[in-house]
């Protein structure tokens, strides 16, 4: 009797060795008002909290699976995953299926992938292994050549055209760059020159692109067009005031003045339903979320862990601003959704993958010591 | 060694560049934060309105359009609800995509199409516009069950305007069509754009024009939530419309309709009047159009085969058609010389055929003349030359004062149309009408031998068919002038009441009796043993009638023949009668254009009218067969 209790002890013992409780309790705190909100964006027409809840499931699995795998071994998918998301992205660029005027899909015959998804990860992955692989010999042309591994999905993604993923892929390999050590001279120099250029990279942007940044400046030029996501959105939020309008009485969410409510524009739902309040809680979760990620990556024994935590975690705070920045007004309207709230298998999945990694640098940071 | 201390640096650096992320990242979300403070506390009440306004949508819900009958309660405009095909430009995507898959649904005409384009170039944004009109019961359920296919498309049901007798009275009763730019200022200058939200018909001519606010009816308002896509969610609120209120007319159907096809083929107008109200029996315009055509927007075929027909169907003869009254006019001088004193009726003239006047003769019709003729004569007879002399005597702002008593050249106010200028003015011809008319010194003075042809109705004179029943009218009224009207009542839906269109006597010209009774008498016996005679043999009841011709030509001095002058330059026949003489019920009008003698083509549409609404006896054959009977008979 008692072998079978601590045989079960010992068992469960093995099962959450490699989690991180912090960050699985974090998360699973911004998921119950995810899930919540999702219910209410959903709740008029087609459901999709149990959906949602299996996503999470399956998510939490891909997570566990992941946290398990040691970091070395994880370094050992970086070049695969990298090269097999290059070549999808050329494949895209090549034959990708058109949705909406856009490339972003590649048919496998059964299913049909966005291997922009892919290089969310495997960017990050791929840069911190080839700065940890160079890490005694560190000079200017390894992060010459760094930035070129970064610059090519970049493009690629850009041009499918994905301004959204081509930036979230973009800073997250940048994160990676810039904790590797990139001078601060050259960064302000890339800040200087990047503004300079800003006029001739205005002129390479698609039409819905510049429209959608014209748009911000004064969304009242097009109110029922490119305009009418932010108007509607920000009326929601405004009118949520300090308290809410309280759990599924949101007008501007049950009128369907709200567009993509339950994906993208989700945190338009929370906050009219919330008000200040909520979302001052929601911006507290983050921020918990982001302190546990960088601890992590501070206690992280080996420069790959390092750069991969500190990359990933910045790379959630970075879908959370402009998700947040996007909905209230501030920043313009791109296609990313607001990370473990908004409704998505493949958006939540990745992010699960990346506080799988995070949970396996931390709790394989003993191992690496010894 | 070295490595080692490189290695520790590297961390110091790391550990730093985290610190200052942790810092960028408290900021940015600061700012967010910054940011919400702004929205939901500072300017939570601009939102919150905002939130409120775009919740709740005010729908307009269009009434009614009143019911428009005749005396007998025959319906002569009336709706009814139809489902129709509508599309939402700013839903449905692709409209030539959308259009072709739908003709895949549902038949769609190319005519269809071309009146979709031409209400899509109209329309306001975000209304949907009609594809299809008239869905059958299987069309509506073969397109609910492809409803899916089709975002922005809908059924919806509709009332329609319908005028179940068709051509029938077309011209009083007039149609309705879809508002344009003309019509919606029109509504701004009355003030009633509230009003007119939902509503995309109005009344274009006729009495859906002039009674275009009586019919319309109060607009009723839906309060709903909506969703951003203009979707009615939830109804918070309905104040209902108030249909419009209800026409009853003067008109008898049965004797229009009767009018009508007395017609026949031939172009001209019938007014009857009852002499005692001014309330109109029969206003008709021959020929009509089908006002049915209007309703939907008429199509352009449509529209250039009645705009460009030679004999001009959209045009109202009865009140825009200006004619010389002919001898019709002259039991009208013949009363202006009793009233000023210039003839007695015993006073007699001799007639030789013809009067001089300068170096001009004057011709009568009959060759040697009529011999002596006094006024019983000249009116039964129809004597030219009496009326010359006449004429020449009274001088014309004599005859000018008289006739403009009586109405004549004067907009007569009947309620058609949406102002004064729906109706012509015709023209009463003075020396004063003369100055105003013409430009150069030398035409604008009036020669005396202008006046002469005056008396015998030719001339300047020109009167539209209403005038000259509105002078019948009088003349049988002993005076008493009425505004012609046709609606004999509106019925108010909100109370149910009626509100009697007052018959008020515009004013009474005081004639002496014993004036009116000579030309009562004259009148008679036109029908009796003059040109009349004919036309109103073996009648029961007591006809008093003047026949008339228009010259449209001018002979020049030949002898007229109408068998060899060309229909359309042959003479406008006329005539105007009132019965029973002694209690008149009913006067009238009538004009044949190019329909030559009066007595031959005039007269018998008169007498059937009269038979019919004295009488109730209906007409055995067309009016044209008994013309034909009519041997040609000076005037």
């Amino acid at each position: 009797m008692i072998d079978i209790v601590s045989r079960l002890r010992q068992l469960w013992q093995q099962f959450i060795a490699h989690i991180d409780f912090p960050l699985l309790f974090i998360t699973i705190a911004i998921m119950c008002v995810g899930l919540a909100t999702v219910n209410s964006a959903t709740w008029d027409g087609n459901h999709r909290l149990l959906a949602q809840v299996g996503n999470m499931g399956v998510a939490m699995t891909i997570m566990w699976f992941v946290a398990r795998l040691p970091p070395q071994k994880l370094m050992s998918f970086a070049i695969p995953l990298y090269v097999v998301g290059l070549i999808l992205l050329v494949g895209v660029f090549l034959f990708g299926i058109k949705v909406n005027g856009a490339r972003r899909w590649i048919s496998l015959g059964f299913t049909r992938i966005q291997p922009s998804e892919i290089m969310k990860i495997a960017m990050p992955l791929m840069l911190a292994w080839y700065f940890q692989t160079y890490e005694t010999t560190l000079k200017a042309k390894h992060f010459a050549i760094a930035s070129l591994l970064l610059l090519v999905p970049f493009a690629l993604i850009a041009k499918q055209p994905d301004l959204g993923t081509a930036l979230l892929v973009g800073a997250a390999g940048f994160y990676v760059i810039f904790f590797a050590g990139l001078p601060w001279k050259v960064l302000i120099g890339l800040l200087i020159a990047g503004a300079s250029a800003a006029p001739v990279l205005w002129t390479m942007l698609h039409d819905y692109q510049k429209k959608r940044i014209l748009t911000l400046i004064d969304p009242t030029t097009d109110p029922l067009g490119a305009g009418y996501h932010i108007i509607q959105a920000t009326i929601a939020i405004g009118s949520g005031g300090a308290l809410g309008k309280g759990y599924l009485n949101g007008t501007q969410t049950h009128l369907e003045f709200i567009p993509e409510k339950h994906t993208d524009f989700i945190f338009a739902v929370y906050s009219e339903e919330w008000g200040l309040l909520g979302n001052a809680l929601l911006v507290f979760l983050y921020t918990l979320l982001i302190g546990r990620g960088l601890m992590i990556a501070s206690a992280a024994p080996t420069t790959f862990s390092r750069l991969l935590a500190g990359a990933i975690t910045l790379g959630f705070f970075t879908y959370a601003f402009i998700n947040m920045g996007m909905v209230s007004g501030i920043l313009p309207v791109v296609g990313v959704p607001l990370p473990f709230m908004s409704y998505g298998g493949t958006a939540l999945v990745t992010l699960y993958l990346g506080i799988g990694i995070l949970m396996s640098i931390h709790t394989h940071r003993m191992l690496v010591k010894k | 060694m070295g490595d080692f201390h490189n290695s520790e640096a590297d961390l110091d650096r790391f550990s730093f560049r985290l610190g200052f992320t942790a810092v960028c990242v408290l900021l940015a979300f600061a700012i967010l934060l910054g940011r919400f403070v702004w929205l939901q506390v500072v300017q939570h009440e601009f939102y919150q309105t905002r939130a409120e306004d775009n919740r709740i949508a005010l729908i307009p819900i269009v009434p009614n359009r009143g019911v428009i009958t005749d005396r007998n309660g025959v319906v002569l405009a009336h709706n009814y609800s139809a489902f129709t095909l509508e599309i939402t430009p700013s839903q449905a995507g692709k409209l030539e995509e959308t259009i072709d898959a739908l003709g895949e649904v549902i038949d769609i005409q190319p005519k269809d199409r071309k009146r979709f384009k031409r209400l899509l170039d109209e329309a306001k944004n975000f209304e949907s516009i009609p594809i299809r009109t008239r869905l059958t019961d299987a069309e509506v359920a073969r397109f609910a069950a492809h409803r899916y296919r089709f975002p922005g498309v809908e059924v919806k049901a509709r009332l329609f305007r319908q005028y179940p007798l068709g051509a029938v009275a077309s011209h009083a009763i007039g149609y309705i069509g879809r508002i344009t730019d003309r019509d919606q200022k029109w509504i701004e200058d009355e003030e009633r754009q509230a009003n007119y939200k939902g509503t995309d018909h109005i009344g274009k001519n006729g009495l859906e024009q002039h009674y275009e606010f009586e019919l319309h009816g109060q607009t009723g308002y839906e309060e709903v939530e909506i969703d951003a896509g203009g979707h009615a969610l939830r109804s918070l609120k309905r104040i209902p419309p108030v249909s419009g209120n209800n026409l009853v007319l003067t008109l008898d159907t049965r004797l229009q309709e009767i009018t009508e096809q007395a017609f026949g083929e031939r172009k001209g107008s019938l007014v009857a009047i009852d002499p005692k109200t001014g309330g109109i029996l029969a206003l008709v315009s021959n020929p009509t159009y089908d006002p049915n055509l209007f309703v939907d927007g008429i199509t352009p075929e449509n529209w250039r085969e009645l705009n460009e027909h030679p004999s001009k169907p959209m045009i109202n003869r009865a009140i825009n058609g200006a004619y010389p009254p002919g001898s019709t006019f002259k039991p009208f001088m013949a009363l202006a010389a009793l009233e000023m004193g210039k003839r007695t009726a015993s006073q007699t003239i001799s007639d030789p055929g013809y009067f001089n006047f300068g170096n001009h003769q004057f011709r009568d019709d009959k060759k040697g003349g009529h011999g002596l003729v006094d006024m019983y004569r000249s009116i039964v007879h129809s004597c030219d030359t009496y009326y010359y002399m006449l004429a020449n005597d009274m001088g014309i702002d004599n005859i000018a004062k008289f006739m403009g008593s009586l109405g004549l050249g004067q907009r007569t106010g009947i309620d058609l149309g949406k102002d004064d200028f729906s109706e012509s003015k015709g023209v009463l011809p003075s020396t004063e009408w003369k100055k105003q008319r013409f430009k150069r010194p030398e035409q604008q003075k009036w020669y005396a031998g202008e006046t002469i042809s005056i008396g015998i109705g030719q001339g300047y004179n020109a009167y539209t068919p209403l005038q000259l029943a509105q002078a019948t009218a009088t003349l049988a009224n002993n005076g008493v002038m009425f505004r012609p009207h046709l609606v004999h009542h509106i019925t108010d839906t909100k109370t149910g009441e009626p509100r009697l269109i007052e018959p008020k006597p515009i004013r009474d010209l005081n004639l002496k009796q014993q004036n009116v009774d000579v030309i009562r008498r004259a009148m008679v016996g036109v029908n009796k043993e003059g040109t009349g005679a004919r036309a109103f043999a073996g009648v029961p009841y007591e006809v008093a009638g003047k026949t008339g011709t228009a010259q449209v030509f001018s002979l020049k001095g030949a002898q007229y023949k109408e068998g060899s002058v060309k229909k359309e330059l042959r003479d406008h026949a006329l005539f105007i009668a009132y019965a029973p003489a002694d209690n008149p019920t009913i006067a009238l009008v009538v004009l044949v254009e190019n329909g030559g003698f009066g007595a031959q083509s005039a007269a018998p549409i008169a007498r059937m009218v009269m038979d019919y609404y004295l009488l109730g006896k209906l007409p055995k054959g067309a009016a044209g067969e008994d013309a034909a009977a009519i041997e040609e008979e000076a005037e």
